[in-house]
């Protein structure tokens, strides 16, 4: 015997069921569609816990300074870092060349040109490798930080023959960062060695408060830390040494053996383990893969020993020209400093032919 | 009751049309097949005006699918770009594949999946993504020229960028190694 009233609402609720299902369906078309450009940030640099006290800019004492042995080329921009670690987390330096960051870290990374600050970079882990990646542009008056606009700003600040300083676009930032085996840049074994190469292009002198390497494992902030001597390029001599670290930091973020460009065959990453050897077979006397424009007639190796003007490298780091400048982003003055130090590095090559250099045996 | 059973039947009627529109018109199928998706996309967001060389036909000028998105011909010699008034900011050439504007000559790209000469041969369906979210080579390297519409493809979703990628991965192959471009004033 059925029972008419159950029945009923049963047929009822089923009705009830495919016309909620139908309008969850219409009101899902109606949403509008949107494409992944990103996580989303803070609205704003003081959200996001940089500072104890905006108003008067005090930095929260429990975020660690840091400053990389080479630093990264933006047009002489002056640069201040911080990073935080969740209390009690521990970075997992097990694969040397790829720190793990437990999911809360923060970093970031003010530029400031001409004693004004124009931008503060930041990057927050989400966990399981997801990270907010955003850039607040500071106002004229240095009162308030908001979050970039998603392109970014093409003339954030004025710099030397007619070029500007450009904030990057939010999507600009993983052209960098997502494009090595891990995201963080600048904070590595090699980056933060003790072991401080006095010859870097730019080299800054590690401020009072900073953390090193060995403070880190002090700290008791690293799990896995490397053993052994301080991290250090093997290098045929100190000019070797510089030049070597300013390709790993200004190159060798895209050019590395791991990341998305790893089938181009043109490592410029040092790790853990000897990056020299890999540095050099992959760049002396080694074709141009695709030669791009404005290259001068004949220059056609990436780097030929002893030759600089023959030199690719050398004419692409040395340009911005947009089609032809290298790094492509992020940087709208040539870095003469630096061009100077590589032009004397590869002078200094033996010539096709020529015996090898040898390396400084001291390291590994 | 008779009132329920008719709703019933008349909604089973419905979803019935429906999906027998969907699939006449190929919706299902593009939801369904994301190669199917990628050529719906290729076909209605414009890649063959530019990546497809333009030639006389029949009905005048129109996209040559003999050499279906293989890019600007290497073999097609190109005179010096005009002279532009103030008025008139850049022009395009008859095949429709070379451009001239304040950023130099561009040509486009060989998007078929030809080993040699093809832009995609180095690039994964990541490194696409990446190429048309940020306007950059490679998704990495220099900026990708006018008039490539990157900025409005940039809203396209990571399903519907992978589907014409994946598209792409499958039409036939054409030998074509299209020119770097120009810088400005060349
Ligand atoms: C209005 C003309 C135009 C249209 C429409 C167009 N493109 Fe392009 N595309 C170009 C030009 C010009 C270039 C070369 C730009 C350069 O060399 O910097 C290019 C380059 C490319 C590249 C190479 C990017 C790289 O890394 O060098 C890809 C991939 C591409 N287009 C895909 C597409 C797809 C897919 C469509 C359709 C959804 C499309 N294009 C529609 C003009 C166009």
């Amino acid at each position: 015997m059925s029972v008419p009233i159950i029945a009923r609402s049963r047929r009822t609720g089923a009705t009830l069921g495919v016309a909620l299902a139908l309008s969850a369906l219409l009101a899902a078309l109606a949403e509008p569609v949107q494409p992944s450009l990103g996580e989303t940030a803070p609205a704003d640099l003081f959200a996001t816990g940089l500072y104890t006290d905006p108003a008067a800019r005090t930095v929260d004492p429990r975020h660690h300074v840091f400053s990389p042995q080479y630093p990264l080329w933006t047009d002489g921009a002056a640069k201040r870092r911080w990073m935080s670690l969740p209390p009690g987390t521990r970075i997992d330096a097990s694969d040397p060349d790829r720190w793990a960051f437990p999911a809360g870290t923060r970093f970031w990374k003010e530029f400031a040109f001409d004693g004004h600050p124009v931008e503060t970079r930041y990057m927050e882990h989400l966990g399981e490798g997801r990270w907010i990646f955003a850039t607040y542009e500071w106002s004229a008056d240095g009162q308030q930080a908001p979050l970039a606009p998603e392109r970014g700003r093409a003339d954030a600040w004025p710099l030397p023959d007619g070029r500007t300083h450009a904030i990057p676009g939010r999507t600009d930032c993983r052209v960098c960062h997502g494009s090595g085996p891990a995201p963080v840049l600048g904070f590595s074994a090699l980056q933060l060695s003790p072991d401080r190469d006095p010859g870097a292009p730019h080299a800054e002198p590690l401020p009072l408060d900073a953390v090193d390497l060995a403070v880190l494992v002090e700290r008791g902030l690293i799990a896995n830390a490397p053993a052994g001597p301080a991290p250090r390029i093997p290098a045929a001599d100190p000019m070797e040494r510089a030049a070597l670290g300013y390709l790993h930091a200004n190159c060798g973020h895209c050019h590395n053996d791991r990341g998305a460009l790893a089938d181009l065959g043109f490592d410029l990453a040092h790790g853990l383990n000897d990056g020299t050897a890999a540095a050099r077979a992959t760049s002396f006397g080694v074709a141009l893969k695709d030669p791009p424009a404005g290259l001068p007639d004949g220059v056609d190796l990436r780097i030929a020993p002893g030759d600089p003007a023959a030199s690719a490298l050398l004419h692409r780091a040395g340009s911005r020209d947009r089609l032809l400048q290298m790094p492509p982003l992020g940087t709208a003055l040539v870095d003469e400093e630096a061009i100077a130090l590589l032009a004397r590095w590869i002078a200094n090559q033996p010539r096709a032919g020529d015996p090898a250099p040898q390396t400084e045996g001291d390291n590994r | 009751m008779m009132f329920l059973r008719a709703v019933a039947t008349l909604f089973l009627g419905l979803s019935f049309i429906l999906v027998v529109a969907l699939s006449s018109t190929g919706l299902l199928a593009q939801e369904t097949d994301p190669v199917a998706r990628g050529e719906y996309l290729v076909n209605t967001s414009g890649c063959h005006d530019c990546h497809t060389p333009w030639g006389m036909g029949p009905n005048g000028p129109e996209p040559d699918m003999s050499r279906a998105l293989s890019g600007h011909p290497a073999d097609l010699q190109i005179g010096p770009p005009p002279d532009l008034s103030e008025e008139w900011v850049w022009a395009g050439n008859p095949t429709n594949t070379a451009y001239v504007g304040p950023w130099g000559v561009s040509f486009t790209a060989n998007l078929t999946p030809d080993p040699e000469t093809g832009v995609l041969r180095d690039m994964s369906e990541g490194q696409f993504i990446d190429t048309i979210r940020n306007g950059r080579h490679m998704g990495q390297g220099r900026p990708i020229l006018p008039p490539m519409p990157w900025p409005a493809y940039r809203n396209m979703t990571d399903e519907d960028l992978s589907a014409i990628y994946g598209y792409l991965q499958q039409i036939d192959p054409i030998p074509n190694a299209v020119p770097e471009p120009l810088p400005p004033g060349q």
